[in-house]
């Protein structure tokens, strides 16, 4: 502290959210007679422009060099001052925040306590603030190539926008073609377009644009780095065809004799070769070789694929790939997982042949799946004259997932339009609300009202196929608690679909854990702001998009697709990006070289120079957590912002205050 | 293993096989049972609904003797009623402090008291199947009930409410499907098997109890099963008992012996019939235990390969058990 230090202290009223509890004003008097504060004041909204006013007023004519404001969140707030600061010429790490709003003043009813409370934050911030030094914001320059995870049609929407806008964009998907659960579906809600006809033009954009590399049949295996230059590490795994040589023509496909049940892309309701792509317009249109079922890998005979295969791209000797790429950016868009309806029995799915999960019916309706469009029962032949359709199933229920899954309403009165279409079955929806909150959605509702399905209100106790009457012989029988009508309910049906719900993909948490970014308690990925941020994630550089944030249908993951695109390109157009100077840093005099600091990093941000046998903070990965301080033993890391001086100075402010209210309490008494 | 034993007043009359056959197998399986020391009745399922501190004070002095049994903290009760109320009254009193109160006065009358939450009470299907355990019940399995179709009911006391998750998955259990499993009896999927067995139907409404009766017995017997298992005296009483007035009733014809599940695991163990109380059921079980070692049809295959000519859609597997 060479120069004087002259501090301005700010006390916001939030309106009435602070001064309804916090006496302000006391607070700002006694402020003024701490050492080196020579404004202190309190102002109805301190980051109204106004209130922003006043502080850069201060440190031009008052001489103020250290500014400290108690209001809000620094979460909030603190890049608001450090602005004011700066556009008044003062380096903006010259500045503390108090936070006497969620800390203090929202707490708690307690005037008193809540007084004393904000005096010594107040008091903290002050002795900390004198402390404080003047530090410059850290620059690295951004790699514009793009890492999108999830080929459906949110990685789609995110490529094509990147590769549109002339950035390279590494496309990853781990099955053999994009295309996603969209490409599974029949017909997309509200207005019944074909789903695989708008989704297909848009897998074929993206799998032969000029700057898009494809990797599909591929999972990331490792990601390095930090926002602006991460290094990803992604295995390609062997597909025993050659890319090169394969013209996709199909004839493989054909010859190979084994049938396998496909439980992906048919959601185990058909079958697929062993040799296969699973739907006829994949993207890219070589197809794989399904290893673990394959004649030859298990037996060492059969080879037809490679008999008739008339360019000669069957290579069984392939091997995995290990595949580097740069990138400055990430997207995941790696989607959802359906409900296990197994997992409720009483409802009867994995029991009862003729109880149908959704996805299972949208490969029955879709005119590419296993019965040619044909809704039909188990035996692939009857054509049922009354369905039921059953909503929330494993969403909306403490024993599975709390959370509605958000398209399951629009997705079974789909379903029920469809089963009166093709086959003018009578249609019973059993639900507990209906959730039709988005553009012509209601009116898609009434529509199927109209159609005459039956709706009725409650949740389904049991599917099951003891009779109880001649009439439910031979029938899945649905018992339901109708709660309109305040009575139980059995209806016989021929069939009866599951609406399941969405689930976090399996290995969310591994993926997160792998990119560095946290999940909800449901497992879905967490957004840097549900509201403000929804695309962003705590990590720079990488986002999220789609259903592995959360339940979302095609439109709002389209829309979130985009926006996480535009923010890509928002950054990419920065060409360089701004690091908080706040980092640690190793003074390499004591430095012993004994690396335990490096094991402590939870960020990979510290590294060996061998040369000098001493340890290294690289500041663009640091994100100041302080273990690494803690942890070494010789004390030659320091934080820079959360120095010894800046934390025992804070400290001692607090207890200065506290013993001072004190005081001030008995003199009254 | 110790347990203190609450045998409660079924398994002294109608329930006696129960009895016989739970003692059997436990000392077989290396079980100390312990009887609790004068005992009273639970009040079954109507005495709480009448005067609550005088049903929650009868049930909790089973509680105060059951805890004079020192060192011992597992109480283990093999009727599915006596379970419910030891161990409902058991999470009452932890929670309602002025019933906890009174009920405790009542108990100081007679020189008792009782800490609520010292004790935990199980039923006997939740210790076999947790604390011996599937491996060692299978390793303990010497004439394996091969060729007997068996259909497991629990009935609804057990599993619901879900206290502490004893019975399993609270709408579709599978505890007992796969101790049953472990005897080697091939086990139906007994789609009612945690469904009501009318309790006292027959008393209050017979045609209403016959119902009840007639849809578990149809069932079993659609599904071709030998005999159904059970782990409550009150669903033995109502499907062994009144199987023959239900049938006058209903004009049918059903046969379907009820045999405890201790019973048919004390057969498999080697036991004799006699050791294990078989005989004492109305409908007789020798028909259907004479098939035990006998020829079954062929059990369903691989997943069958399909025909070119064959239109039937895959099934999804059944979901492997965690």
């Amino acid at each position: 502290m060479t120069e004087e230090v002259r501090i301005g202290v700010y006390i916001c009223h939030c309106g009435s959210n602070i001064a309804g509890t916090v006496d302000v004003e006391e607070v700002a008097r006694w402020a003024a007679h701490l050492p080196h504060v020579v404004s202190s004041r309190d102002y109805k909204f301190m980051c109204s422009s106004l209130g922003q006013e006043l502080i850069e007023k201060d440190i031009q004519e008052m001489g103020v060099n250290r500014v400290v404001v108690a209001s809000c969140t620094p979460q909030l707030h603190e890049p608001t001052y450090r602005n004011a600061l700066a556009r008044a010429g003062l380096n903006p790490y010259f500045f503390e925040m108090a936070n006497i709003r969620e800390h203090v003043s929202w707490v708690t009813t307690d005037k008193v306590e809540a007084t004393k409370k904000a005096e010594a934050l107040v008091g903290a911030a002050v002795g900390r603030v004198a402390w404080h030094q003047a530090l410059e914001p850290l620059f690295v320059p951004i790699d514009s190539n793009v890492l999108v995870v999830g080929g459906g049609v949110t990685g789609i929407q995110s490529a094509l926008e990147i590769a549109d806008a002339g950035f390279h964009v590494y496309l990853v998907e781990r099955e053999p073609s994009i295309g996603g659960h969209m490409a599974q579906l029949d017909k997309t809600f509200p207005t019944l377009d074909c789903s695989a006809c708008i989704l297909t033009p848009k897998m074929f954009n993206v799998g032969n644009h000029k700057n898009v590399t494809l990797l599909t049949w591929s999972e990331v295996e490792k990601v390095d780095g930090y926002i602006g230059n991460f290094t990803v590490t992604i295995r390609k795994r062997a597909r025993y065809i050659d890319e090169a040589l394969c013209t996709g023509c199909g004839v493989c496909e054909e010859k190979c004799p084994k049938k396998v049940v496909d439980e992906v892309f048919e959601a185990g309701v058909g079958y697929r070769k062993v040799v296969y792509r699973p739907f006829p317009q994949a993207v890219p249109n070589y197809p794989v070789i399904d290893r673990e079922n394959c004649t030859f890998f298990l037996k060492g005979t059969c080879k037809a694929c490679e008999k008739f295969c008339p360019t000669g791209a069957i290579k069984f000797d392939q091997q995995d790939e290990l595949i580097t790429v740069k990138v400055g950016n990430i997207i995941l868009a790696t989607g959802w997982d359906l409900f296990d309806a197994r997992r409720i029995p009483q409802y009867g799915y994995g029991r009862l042949p003729n109880v149908f999960s959704s996805m299972e019916f949208e490969r029955l309706s879709n005119a590419a799946g296993p019965t040619g469009g044909k809704i039909v029962l188990r035996d692939g032949v009857t054509v049922p004259k009354s369905v039921g359709i059953i909503h929330c199933v494993g969403s909306r229920d403490k024993h599975y997932n709390n959370y509605c899954s958000a398209v399951c309403c629009m997705q079974s009165l789909k379903f029920a339009h469809l089963v009166h279409e093709k086959t003018g079955a009578q249609v019973h929806n059993f639900y507990i609300d209906i959730r039709t909150p988005a553009k012509a959605y209601d009116e898609f509702y009434q529509r199927v009202m109209d159609e005459g399905t039956t709706f009725i209100r409650g949740k389904v106790a049991e599917v099951t196929d003891t009779a109880r009457t001649p009439e439910e012989e031979g029938k899945v029988i649905v018992q339901v608690d109708d709660s309109l009508a305040g009575m139980q309910r059995r209806i016989p049906f021929d069939m009866v679909i599951l609406s399941a719900g969405l689930e976090p993909r399996h290995d969310a948490k591994e993926v997160a854990i792998k990119f560095g970014i946290s999940c909800s308690a449901d497992r879905w990925f967490m957004e840097k702001h549900p509201k403000l941020d929804p695309v962003a994630t705590m990590t720079d550089g990488v986002f999220i998009a789609g259903a592995c944030v959360g339940p979302k249908d095609i439109p709002a993951s389209v829309a979130q697709g985009s926006a996480a695109a535009a923010r890509v390109l928002s950054i990419i157009g920065q060409k360089e990006i701004q690091i908080d100077a706040a980092t640690a840093i190793v003074d390499e005099v004591s430095c012993v070289g004994c690396q335990e600091c490096i094991a402590s990093c939870p960020y990979q941000a510290i590294e060996f120079l061998e040369d000098k046998h001493k340890a290294y903070v690289r500041e663009a990965l640091c994100k100041g957590c302080g273990t690494c301080v803690g942890t070494c033993l010789s004390k030659s890391i320091s934080l820079k912002h959360f120095t010894d001086d800046q934390l025992v100075a804070e400290m001692t402010g607090a207890m200065v205050a506290m013993k001072l209210f004190e005081q001030a309490q008995t003199e009254v008494a | 293993m110790n347990y203190t034993y609450f045998p409660g007043c079924s398994l002294e009359k109608n329930a006696a096989c129960y009895d016989v056959s739970t003692r059997a197998v436990a000392s077989q399986l290396g079980m100390q049972l312990t009887e609790v020391e004068d005992w009273n009745c639970c009040g079954a399922t109507e005495y709480v609904s009448l005067n609550l501190t005088a049903a929650y004070s009868l049930i909790a002095r089973n509680l105060a003797q059951a805890s004079k049994n020192a060192g011992i903290d597992q109480v283990v009760a093999p009727c599915s009623a006596c379970y419910l109320n030891l161990r409902k009254c058991d999470k009452v009193l932890s929670h309602d402090a002025r019933l906890a109160g009174r009920v405790a006065e009542s108990l100081a009358a007679g020189g008792l008291s009782y800490q609520p939450g010292s004790l935990h009470v199980r039923h006997l299907l939740d210790v076999l199947y947790q604390d011996i355990g599937i491996e060692a019940l299978t390793a303990k399995v010497t004439k394996p009930l091969r060729g007997l179709r068996v259909a497991p009911y629990y009935g609804c006391m057990v599993v619901r409410p879900d206290f502490h998750n004893g019975g399993g998955h609270t709408e579709f259990p599978t505890t007992l499907d796969e101790i049953l499993q472990a005897l080697g009896a091939e086990v139906v999927d007994f789609p009612l098997k945690a469904a009501c067995c009318g309790g006292h139907m027959t008393q209050i409404s017979e045609a209403t109890g016959f119902d009840m009766i007639h849809r578990l017995v149809k069932s079993a017997s659609d599904l071709q099963a030998d005999l159904i298992a059970t782990i409550c005296p009150m669903c033995q009483l109502n499907l062994d008992g009144f199987q023959g007035a239900m049938n006058r009733h209903k004009g049918s014809s059903y046969h379907v012996p009820v045999l405890y599940f201790t019973q048919l695991m004390g057969l498999a163990m080697g036991l004799s019939a006699r050791e294990v109380g078989i005989g004492e059921e109305i409908v007789d079980s020798r028909p259907a235990l004479s098939r035990i070692g006998s020829e079954m049809a062929a059990a369903a295959a691989e997943p069958r390969r399909p025909r070119k000519d064959d239109k039937a859609l895959p099934m999804p597997a059944p979901l492997k058990r965690a």
